[in-house]
């Protein structure tokens, strides 16, 4: 069996009605896994939207991925960020917690160094607001679960090349 | 008419005439009335009722196959709708050429569960190459010039433009056909040179070639064919057809293999195999060609051409892609070959090696000749060929799907391109009598045979209706085995004989069915009366059914059992014992 490997992938659509289940439906229906998902307009006077899928699978499959990917209409670009080389991608996370006593100190410790923001506090409860790849958030999210953690909410990743190069080019 | 505000009903007819549209398939109903209204008040498109919309689009897959344009389908909303999908998905993975107009509840009401309303745009999402809802009226010339657009470039496919009543009844501004380029839709058909000259390399000093051609060389035109027989004649390698190449490369050509694949035969299959530069051109490594993909063509260098870029490195890792458009592709391939100054390498030993593969005789079958014989359906498929060319009448070929399909393919011989129709991707029984009929509409003045079976002409046979309504002469060619032949056969080989639901029982009295259809209806029950009942079917000016009771019994050889790998055929009967060691790993395959 060939490697697996992880992608980010993001494309650059048209900002059109559909056009967010031509992509996903495209995954469902070829088998290919979602990991995370944004999308969200990007440029509002050429209508475009710009959609950041993490998927995984071997190179053939990721290959596959992206020439199915370039064969939708409303498709402008798809650019493999990991292949590319270096990239930043950054998701936030909100993160309660509900806890009182030692852990609830234990936690905002914790989330001070991680650099979380407290969004809200109540005497039993905390919300922490956290940017950053996805294994910081991962990380941060396994050292609250002993101390009370009680909700999540991810938002999937925004991803950039770094340096110069842009999608357009 | 230029002064005068148009509806959008109009506006759609006009953006269809400007695109050269003059035949569409069709089926009325609620909200597609005003487009049947603005079609009872012109003379320029010619509208064909059909009797079911599936049919609809086989005869628009039929008339694009046979012509080269693109198929046009007129449906309601709803049910109209959802009984198109099945043509939709065919046309899909055929990459045949359609556009599907459907009709939609107004605006307003959409997403309120209306009469015949269905969500058409998201149930044929995945059904088609694009698909678009029209919600603006200044929008819907504009996408119907797209539509078309879509669906001729790159690889053909269905396109289906969902239009809600509102906006065709309300008026609606004119748009011609767009001069620039799509925003974002531009596929390449331009070959990339060094991948050319990479190719060209390769095949020169290839000492065991085989070109192996698909329905993407019929799809780029004529001029396709053409430019494959040229180059296969010039460099004097041996060529393969898939099922939907045929035609593509003269089957009288003695560089020709016959098809391969599944029930291919056995010198193209074990050419294939043994194969050291293997050129695709416009075929997609299909697993009913491939066989057992860890087996395929081991030792090959594998060059593949196709214009969709999905289908390279799929199914088959290959070492030159070429991205284009399968006539520039032979193009740039003649081209680059004179202009090579190196020598090919002499292939008389592959050759010689071919021609031993071929002694085999794999689509040999045996037809006792005494009169009252029963009929081996591959006897009746030569004759009807046979006689075909002696007519000397341009003949257009569909099948349904099943062994007929396989032994039309096999024993009917195709010269030029563009006269076989036949559902290849999907499989869907049902296709051949309306493909027929729109081949027939194109081509009014051809001899058009929808070579059936008994199970499959049942699924569209209200197209019967359809013929005799616009006098159109198609000839059904029925093998009657009285089984759904592929499902017995597998059962026999696969599941120990027990023939499960696959006998055709209670079948109607085809003659008579003919004949209330208003069409001729004519027998053969043994041999003696084969050959006087094609006669008569191909003298009859109209419509007729031959119904050709044959061996009930016959399979279809040869064959690679599913799972097993082109090296491991079997040839016949006499060697069905190894598709009992189909692993269960390929028992599970279709």
């Amino acid at each position: 069996m060939p490697e697996q490997r992880t992608a980010t992938i993001s494309l650059l659509v048209d900002n059109e009605a559909g056009v967010l289940a031509r992509v996903i439906g495209l995954f469902a229906g070829r088998g290919y896994n979602i990991d995370s998902l944004t999308v969200a307009a990007v440029d509002d006077a050429r209508q475009q939207s710009r959609i950041n899928i993490v998927t995984s699978g071997t190179p053939m499959v990721i290959e596959q991925i992206k020439a199915q990917l370039d064969r939708l209409v409303p498709v402008h670009k798809v650019a493999d960020l990991t292949q590319l080389g270096a990239h930043v991608a950054r998701e936030m996370a909100l993160v309660k917690v509900v806890a009182s006593g030692e852990p609830r100190v234990e936690s905002l410790r914790i989330a001070d160094a991680f650099r979380a923001r407290t969004v809200d506090t109540t005497p039993g409860s905390f919300v922490f607001e956290l940017t950053g790849s996805i294994d910081k958030i991962d990380a941060f999210i396994a050292l609250m679960r002993p101390l009370g953690l009680a909700e999540v909410s991810r938002t999937g990743i925004a991803a950039l090349a770094r340096g110069q190069n842009t999608i357009q080019q | 008419m230029m002064g005068q505000p148009q509806s959008g009903a109009e506006i759609l007819l006009r953006a269809l005439e400007e695109q050269g549209v003059e035949v569409i398939f069709g089926y009325p109903g609620g909200a597609v009335l005003p487009i049947y209204d603005a079609l009872f008040q012109q003379n320029a498109l010619r509208h064909i009722l059909v009797r079911h919309e599936q049919a609809a689009v086989h005869a628009a897959e039929g008339y694009a196959r046979s012509t080269g344009r693109v198929g046009v389908v007129l449906v309601t909303s709803g049910p109209g709708a959802t009984n198109a999908v099945t043509g939709l998905v065919d046309a899909l993975m055929d990459s045949v050429p359609v556009v599907c107009l459907t009709g939609q509840v107004p605006t307003h009401l959409i997403g309120n569960d209306a009469f015949q309303e269905a969500d058409t745009t998201g149930i044929t999402r995945p059904a088609t190459k694009h698909n678009y809802l029209v919600k603006r009226a200044e929008d819907l010339a504009r996408v119907i010039h797209e539509a078309f657009h879509v669906a001729r470039s790159g690889r053909p496919g269905p396109v289906v433009v969902d239009l809600p009543k509102d906006i065709l009844i309300g008026p609606a501004p004119y748009r011609s056909k767009p001069e620039s380029a799509h925003r974002t839709y531009r596929p390449r058909t331009v070959p990339d040179a060094g991948a050319i000259c990479a190719a060209v390399t390769a095949l020169k000093r290839a000492r065991r070639p085989i070109v192996y051609a698909g329905g993407g060389v019929i799809n780029a035109g004529p001029e396709a064919s053409r430019r494959l027989t040229h180059f296969v004649r010039r460099t004097g390698f041996p060529c393969t057809n898939t099922l939907m190449g045929l035609g593509s490369f003269p089957a009288s050509d003695p560089h020709f293999l016959g098809m391969l694949g599944m029930h291919g035969t056995y010198e193209a299959n074990l050419a294939m195999h043994g194969s050291d530069v293997m050129l695709n051109i416009g075929a997609r490594f299909d697993d009913r060609v491939t066989g057992r993909l860890a087996a395929f063509s081991p030792g090959s260098l594998k060059i593949h051409a196709d214009i969709d870029p999905s289908n390279i490195n799929k199914n088959v890792a290959v070492d030159i892609p070429i991205v284009g458009d399968a006539a520039q592709v032979l193009a740039a391939l003649i081209e680059a070959w004179e202009a090579d100054p190196e020598p090919a390498e002499a292939i008389d030993d592959w050759w010689q090696q071919i021609e031993t593969w071929r002694g085999k005789d794999s689509l040999r079958f045996t037809q006792r000749k005494n009169p009252d014989a029963l009929i081996k359906p591959q006897y009746a498929v030569r004759r009807l060929y046979e006689l075909c060319r002696e007519s000397g009448r341009d003949v257009f070929i569909s099948t349904e799907v099943g062994q007929h399909q396989m032994w039309a393919a096999q024993h009917f011989r195709f010269e030029r391109p563009n006269r076989w129709m036949t559902s290849g991707g999907l499989g869907t029984m049902g296709y051949g009598l309306p493909a027929a009929m729109g081949v027939q509409v194109a081509h009014p003045d051809a001899l058009v045979i929808d070579i059936a079976g008994e199970a499959s002409i049942l699924m569209n046979i209200q197209e019967m209706g359809t013929l005799a309504q616009y006098r159109l002469p198609v000839k059904v060619f029925i093998l009657n085995n009285q089984y759904m032949g592929m499902v017995r056969q597998w059962q026999e080989l696969l599941h120990g004989s027990r023939y499960s639901e696959s006998y055709s029982a209670a079948l109607p009295d085809f003659v008579k069915l003919a004949e209330s259809f208003h069409a001729k209806g004519l027998r053969a029950s043994c041999l003696g009366e084969l050959d006087d009942v094609i006669r008569e079917m191909l003298d009859t000016p109209g419509a007729v059914i031959a119904d050709i009771a044959v061996d009930p019994a016959e399979n279809c050889y040869p064959m690679i059992p599913s799972g097993a790998a082109h090296n491991e055929m079997i040839l016949g009967p006499e060697q069905a014992e190894r598709a009992a060691s189909v692993t269960d790993e390929g028992l599970m395959l279709v």
